[in-house]
């Protein structure tokens, strides 16, 4: 529970702050962005918070089921004009992931070092 | 006959998106192919249709499972903080290819959209969509964009990154963990995270902090587009 109560500490501070500094970055990534911050510098230990992150993130795909039936229940809308939506999306995703990965890849490579 | 008020109860929502998950994740367990959120949410869209419920209903429930988004998010710097040391020593490698990676990404949905065909609408709302959804709905917002379509296109990049990704990039040459947390954090944000995070904390560290960079970054890029945009209003 200390866990939780931390995670959701630092997810409202990170909402109020995009409230009131009207930060562009949504409050859940601003919190990500504090707690991180708490980590490093060692104001949070690692075992307060370390069960309760391993449970929320291995089953984080269940929490965005939800999201992910609103938007087939929502997808009418990309009815009209698919085959340019279809195509834009796929090829748009493969493009983004791949200059990353292969960017990514090159700049390691030579450094057998770590992974 | 079953009142149908009943299903507006926050128990049918929670509990069918509980018992769906489950059910998926022990098929995934058996057939690795199987990914696990896409079962998930067939098989609640397929109940839904089956029962005549209406959606605003099943998301009285899904609301509930959904806000722990917010705290999972924050989670994630539990394995960037210890995954830290080996992702600091790519620092550059981080930085370079998440933000190749999002200009990319935006500039070839742009382009893509425009050779299909598309109308201005469906490119200005297609753009944002490799960032996480609070983001690319506001992106969107400014740009002039349909903050809804941009919504669902977010979420159906981030499935299908999630269902093809990792198989992709290790198929063209991409295998180290740190390589593929990045292409998957940069262009399907938390659902292709909460992906690579059940294989690998190395993994799902580079793709939670890649998710955070490219929110920054293509914020960032879009910012000439606004100019152009404004400079060119009359003319499109």
């Amino acid at each position: 529970m200390y866990g939780l109560a931390i995670l959701l500490f630092f997810n409202f501070v990170g909402v109020l702050l995009h409230e009131w500094a009207r930060i562009p970055l949504p409050g859940s990534v601003l919190g990500l962005i504090l707690f991180a911050a708490g980590l490093f510098s060692g104001l949070i230990k690692l075992q307060w918070v370390e069960s309760t992150s391993h449970l929320l993130l291995r089953h984080m795909l269940l929490f965005f089921a939800p999201v992910v039936v609103g938007a087939m229940a929502l997808s009418g809308i990309l009815r009209q004009q698919w085959p340019s939506i279809t195509l834009a999306l796929t090829g748009s995703l493969l493009i983004g992931m791949l200059i990353t990965g292969w960017t990514a890849s090159a700049l390691m490579r030579g450094r057998d070092d770590q992974p | 006959m079953i009142n149908p008020d009943v299903f507006r109860n926050p128990l049918f929502g929670v509990s069918v998106t509980v018992i769906a998950y489950a059910l998926a994740s022990a098929v995934h367990r058996r057939f690795h192919w199987a990914h696990a959120l896409l079962l998930t949410c067939g098989g609640i869209v397929a109940l839904l249709l089956a029962g005549g419920i209406p959606y605003e209903s099943y998301k009285v429930g899904g609301d509930l499972i959904a806000f722990f988004l917010g705290p999972a998010t924050v989670a994630l710097a539990v394995p960037l903080y210890k995954q830290w040391r080996r992702i600091r020593s790519h620092a550059g490698a981080v930085l370079t290819s998440v933000a190749a990676g999002s200009i990319g990404g935006l500039a070839s949905a742009g382009l893509l959209v425009w050779l299909a065909g598309g109308s201005r609408l469906i490119l200005l709302s297609m753009m944002p969509k490799s960032v996480t959804t609070p983001i690319s709905i506001e992106l969107s917002r400014e740009l002039g964009g349909s903050p809804e379509l941009t919504a669902v296109l977010t979420v159906l990049a981030g499935l299908l990154g999630s269902v093809i990704g990792p198989a992709t990039l290790r198929r063209l040459g991409v295998r180290r963990d740190l390589a593929i947390g990045l292409a998957m954090g940069t262009s399907s944000h938390g659902i292709g995270t909460a992906r690579v995070i059940r294989e690998s904390e190395l993994q799902g560290g580079a793709s939670g902090l890649a998710m955070a960079l490219a929110g920054i970054f293509t914020s960032l890029w879009l910012v000439p587009v606004y100019w152009w945009l404004g400079a060119h209003a009359g003319q499109m």
